[in-house]
């Protein structure tokens, strides 16, 4: 069971591409903690200034198109934030997200409601958001069973390694 | 059960009888793709997999040197070499340094690495490209392409098909980007999310394999997993010229199911523009040009727009003339192959005459990476596929995406301008 995530929301709009979440001339960086202080520096350059360990980002749709670079999660979870909600993710960086272990969450009720600042409290088991600035209550979509047993392995590494092993 | 082409491609590398949308399958790969930046994360993720020292097949991996090379610093240098000696260890009989490959997107159809009905996973969000050959290619993170290294394998939803019909010729100094910039402006970055695109028509029928590129290349503009064309007999003439690997005719089934039909008119479409700062912000030129916007970079060149017979358009619009003083013109030849080509027919020269710079083959201008990065409040008229706050440079940057006609007119003039004004071309 994943512990909850909690931290105060920065909010963003829609179509948050890959360029601005980590801009192409860091894309030759590996290090996590080095990538992580460049996350979302494209559209918001205070942004790791401002927020705290734990912090969420909450955008609106198809957060992530552009790229498939992995970097792009990786910048966000090393820049310490906890987990991203959106009303929908882009196809590559969902499965990116998922694969190095950022919580992502679609809720487009809980994008509605939530305002910049709100301290928000995540239980990623049931998808349960809860705003205790407002003392409300959202629910995320669940995973698909598929991409539910990945995360319940422990990512796509396990399931890689059990594949390896059925070939031996 | 009647099929999509996308489906039956996925249904037989899944060793499936039949496939629908949104059903979970394990694909065999017949190729994966890393450029250095991709690599140098999936090599990091696959040593840390337990049981998996060795790739797959080392013929089926095709590792190419292109976003940051030649290196731009010792940072760059450092993921160049990681990529180099992951080659050298696995024996990867694929691998592209400078000087023997360029673009990724580019260099593998000209290497014969891409067939009808194979499919294709790449670290590269471009990998899409291949649909112009009838594969099915899509582009991955790099914990998935490790994963596709080791287990010559993925893991995939099968995307529901969107299905797009063109018809009309296209008018005068329309091309294939015209075409594509209209169908992302049409659906919207996100239209065809989680979608298969597949391209029909008596337009695209007439396309060249570079038109096809071109469209194919940018499918993921809208969001899409994958854009496919079906093979003809171009498509086939051009791949068995290459290579004499067997390969699969398939075709959509005439009962196939869309989640979608859409038909898109080509016979009144002018040139495109996509404006900042979203590749879906796509006007006419007669539209854009109501403004005098003036430019200070013309960009030639990427996975899109890198080919031959795009550089041939565009020194055919500078040949004998100068571009406009105040701005700068860069000439990206997408591979080896088309740099050398364009230097044997004098389309290099006719081009540096006129007053371009041309670099060697690479990814670094299109991405912001280097060698055509864009400063505070410059402006740049580009061949490429993204438009984003900041992709090209700084986020006080503008770039506007059009055809290699349209932005070697504006090259001349010094603003973007419509490439059938002939008075114009004649400035």
């Amino acid at each position: 069971m994943q512990a909850s995530l909690r931290g105060h929301a920065h909010k963003y709009g829609k179509n948050v591409d890959t360029d601005v979440i980590i801009p192409g001339k860091y894309c030759n960086i590996i290090d996590i903690a080095e990538l992580g202080k460049h996350a979302m520096e494209g559209l918001d350059p205070e942004y790791t200034s401002r927020m705290k360990p734990g912090d969420v980002i909450v955008a609106d749709s198809n957060f992530g198109c552009g790229s498939s670079r992995e970097v792009a999660p990786i910048a966000i979870k090393g820049s310490g934030t906890s987990a991203v909600i959106a009303k929908s993710f882009a196809r590559i960086f969902y499965r990116n997200a998922l694969n190095i272990g950022l919580p992502i969450f679609e809720s487009p009720e809980a994008v509605d409601a939530v305002e910049s600042g709100d301290e928000l409290e995540i239980e990623p088991a049931g998808g349960v958001i809860r705003n205790l600035t407002k003392n409300e209550t959202y629910t995320a979509a669940a995973f698909p069973p598929f991409m539910q047993s990945l995360i319940d392995a422990g990512g796509l590494q396990p399931y890689v390694e059990r594949r390896l092993a059925e070939k031996a | 059960m009647p099929m999509t082409l996308t489906e039956k491609i996925l249904a037989r590398h899944a060793a499936l009888d039949a496939v629908e949308p949104g059903q979970i399958i394990n694909a065999k790969v017949d190729l994966v793709l890393a450029n250095e930046l991709s690599a140098a994360v999936a090599i990091g993720v696959m040593r840390q997999m337990k049981g998996a020292d060795r790739v797959f097949d080392r013929e089926k991996i095709a590792l190419v040197e292109d976003h940051f090379v030649p290196a731009k610093d010792a940072q760059s240098a450092k993921i160049a070499k990681l990529m180099k000696d992951f080659a050298i260890e696995q024996n990867i009989k694929h691998f592209f340094d400078v000087g023997r490959g360029g673009i990724e997107h580019v260099v593998l159809p000209e290497e014969g690495l891409v067939a009808p009905g194979e499919l294709i996973v790449g670290g590269d969000s471009h990998t899409c490209t291949y649909g112009a050959f009838g594969a099915f290619a899509t582009g991955m993170g790099s914990t998935d392409i490790a994963a596709a290294f080791v287990l010559g394998e993925v893991w995939l939803k099968v995307p529901a098909s969107i299905k797009l019909i063109y018809s009309g010729e296209p008018g005068e100094m329309v091309f294939a980007k015209d075409i594509m910039l209209k169908t992302v402006g049409t659906l919207g970055i996100d239209g065809a999310t989680y979608r298969a695109i597949e391209y029909h028509g008596t337009t695209v029928d007439e396309l060249s394999i570079t038109g096809r590129i071109t469209m194919a290349n940018m499918a993921i503009e809208a969001g899409a997993k994958n854009g496919i064309f079906h093979a003809d007999a171009k498509t086939i003439a051009y791949v068995e010229e290459r290579t004499d690997r067997d390969f699969i005719l398939e075709k959509a089934d005439p009962d196939a199911r869309y989640e979608r039909e859409i038909e898109i008119d080509i016979g009144s479409l002018e040139p495109q523009v996509a404006c900042p700062h979203t590749p879906d912000n796509v006007h006419s030129i007669s539209e854009v040009t109501r403004d005098e916007i003036l430019v200070d970079q013309v960009f030639i060149g990427s996975c899109t727009n890198g080919y031959i017979e795009d550089l041939r358009i565009v020194a055919k619009i500078l040949d004998g003339k100068k571009i406009d003083s105040r701005l700068r013109v860069i000439v990206n030849p997408g591979s080896q192959k088309v740099w050398m080509q364009a230097a044997e027919e004098g389309v290099l020269g006719k081009l540096a005459a006129a007053g371009c710079v041309v670099n060697t083959p690479g990814c670094g201008a299109c991405f912001g990476g280097h060698m055509g990065t864009l400063g505070d409040g410059e402006r740049c008229i580009s061949t490429t596929n993204r438009n984003y706050v900041g992709r090209m440079g700084s986020p006080k940057a503008e770039v506007y995406l059009a055809s290699p006609a349209t932005c070697a007119v504006s090259a001349l003039t010094g603003r973007i301008t419509d490439p059938r004004v002939e008075a114009a071309v004649t400035a």
